[in-house]
């Protein structure tokens, strides 16, 4: 076989991943995009930046901080032992939490710049339409938005796909429960079994390359709106 | 009757705004400025689109706005024509159209139907708006404003986005909402051939303050105010074409206190026309001229004699029936003819236009 049971469990367990976090994202990202692109608050500067750390920071230092932040003596432990959860480092969960902090970005900033294309033109149309800003924001932000909801999906779904550091820092590399395809790979490369490593990296790449041929394809058709 | 009342006093920076104002409930109100004179700002406040503290509104003796009440733009029972057709992308003809219908409730004062028809857009539907050029855009933008079943319908400069061939191809469409909707409407412009073909009632806004207000013909007939239309003063008449000279291409058009003729237009007897006519285009006389060119010769009174804006020329004020005319005749003249209230007079009308 092309690939042993080990790397299609690394791979589904991938995908299960990045699907998760994708779909956290699209409900937690919105708002917080929808309030960069629309507010006037002073606050919007360092939140704006809050938001973008993890594309400059070392995911290294990101895992580093979150690992701190669930662990027994961190806040997110704390709440997380009071809920009766445990402790979410090297668990399924913890990753799914350190990606949707890590992906963040790759949500918000597609969405943002989407809210910001529409203007307040349409808004106010609507308003004078009798539609209240909730209806407004499903009926009329959301479908002008739709490209960028596509370009955001696909972006953060490729970069949890991915990312090494954050899971190593937070995940380790458990079998089935953390050991994503990145993780795998590494390990092949570790144990001298290059071949293996080559098949799954081949993947990776065609995958990556996919994503990337989806998204330029698709741009011209967006540009005529 | 119902009115509007606004007042609104805005300070913002580089602009100020300082209005109280009584407007008629039917009607269309033109608020004529230049830009900059804040009269779209004054429609985005009467909207609820922009915020002015401290302001005061109310429709109908409803309060949409005071100290303590704000109504937000989707809860005012208006309809909002933007300069632009603005029109959702995402959605075709039909479905912008039922954007708005869907959520005015039950109370249907203008039927979709009637919407369609009232614009011409039957034939347009099933479109999207990019297949829409800029008139129909603009029409359709009309047609779902009506659509919510308005009780009074803002217009933000409709017409300003549109070339000449646009501007004809609506106007007729606006004159008819004008006359068959019963709902007030308020039309912003800095177009003079727009007021004239459309309003009733004129507010003039300069720097943010009210210049002059009152009814059309009643307002532009005003010495006192410095309103003009274009390139110069004049008045504006209502009447109606009521004979045709065929033989010789003319129509006569009669408003209250006497009657003009001038170009056949092809409008059928018994059609409302108005008419604009400017104050250079009138001489006066004590006796009525002969062997002139002149067609319409009127007789009148004098009213009221003021100062144009160049030192050699007045205006006279001149009562026809129940009509007023603006005279723009020298001061030497005046002198001459020894013009003074209450004198009569014959206006010789040189120039009479269509308002389009």
């Amino acid at each position: 076989m092309f690939l042993d049971s080990s790397d299609l469990q690394a791979i589904f367990l991938t995908v299960k991943l990045a699907a998760i976090v994708t779909a956290i994202l699209l409900v937690v990202g919105t708002p917080i995009a929808w309030w960069l692109a629309r507010s006037r608050s002073r606050w919007k500067g360092p939140i704006g930046a809050i938001v973008a750390l993890p594309l400059v920071l070392p995911p290294s230092v990101l895992g580093f901080y979150l690992l701190l932040a669930m662990g027994p003596h961190g806040p997110v432990g704390h709440l997380t032992s009071a809920l009766g959860i445990g402790a979410l480092p090297f668990t399924f969960w913890g990753l799914v939490l350190a990606s949707v902090f890590y992906s963040l970005p790759f949500m918000v900033q597609p969405l943002q710049n989407a809210f910001e294309a529409i203007g307040d033109r349409p808004l106010e149309v609507a308003a004078t339409l009798r539609a209240s800003p909730l209806d407004t924001f499903f009926t009329v932000a959301l479908p002008m938005a739709l490209p960028g909801y596509l370009t955001a999906s696909i972006l953060t779904f490729a970069h949890t796909v991915g990312e090494f550091g954050v899971v190593l820092m937070i995940g380790g590399n458990i079998p089935g429960i953390t050991r994503v395809v990145s993780v795998q790979i590494y390990d092949h490369v570790e144990a001298m079994e290059y071949s293996q490593a080559h098949r799954l990296a081949a993947v990776m790449l065609v995958f990556s390359f996919l994503v990337l041929l989806t998204l330029y394809a698709w741009r011209p058709n967006t540009r005529k709106g | 009757m119902d009115r509007i009342t606004a007042r609104f006093h805005v300070n913002w920076p580089g602009f100020t705004l300082d209005l109280d104002l009584n407007l008629p409930g039917l009607g269309v109100t033109a608020i004529f400025g230049q830009s900059g004179s804040g009269k779209t700002t004054l429609l985005r406040c009467i909207a609820g689109l922009e915020r002015a503290e401290g302001g005061f509104l109310s429709f109908n003796g409803e309060v949409w706005q005071d100290e303590r009440t704000f109504l937000p733009t989707h809860k005012r029972p208006l309809g909002y024509v933007f300069q632009e057709a603005s029109l959702f992308p995402h959605l075709s003809v039909i479905g912008n159209l039922r954007y708005g219908l869907t959520r005015s409730g039950v109370e249907q004062r203008v039927s979709l139907d009637h919407a369609i028809e009232l614009l011409g857009i039957g034939a347009l539907l099933e479109r999207k708006p990019e297949r829409l050029s800029g008139g129909e855009r603009q029409r359709v933008g009309i047609a779902r404003a009506l659509a919510v079943s308005p009780r009074i319908l803002l217009m933000d400069e409709p017409l300003a986005a549109l070339d000449l061939a646009r501007k004809q191809e609506i106007l007729p469409y606006l004159e008819r909402l004008r006359d068959e909707l019963e709902i007030p409407i308020l039309y912003v412009t800095h177009s003079p051939d727009e007021v004239g073909r459309l309003a009733n009632y004129l507010v003039a806004l300069e720097g943010g303050t009210v210049i002059a207000q009152g009814p059309l013909a009643e307002t532009l007939a005003r010495i006192d105010l410095p309103i003009r239309l274009g390139e110069e003063r004049g008045v504006v008449l209502e009447g109606v074409v009521a004979e045709r000279d065929e033989g010789w291409h003319l129509e006569r058009v009669e408003f209250p206190g006497g009657s003009l003729w001038m170009r056949d237009r092809g409008a059928p007897l018994g059609h409302a026309v108005r008419v604009r006519i400017p104050s250079g285009g009138i001489s006066l006389s004590r006796v009525p001229q002969q062997d002139s060119s002149i067609l319409n010769t009127l007789s009148g009174v004098v009213e009221e004699i003021g100062d144009d804006d160049h030192p050699a020329h007045s205006l006279v004020r001149v009562k026809i029936g129940e009509s007023v005319l603006l005279a723009r005749i020298t001061k030497r003249s005046v002198a001459a003819l020894d013009l003074y209230p209450g004198l009569p007079v014959w206006a010789q009308i040189k120039s009479v236009a269509v308002a389009q």
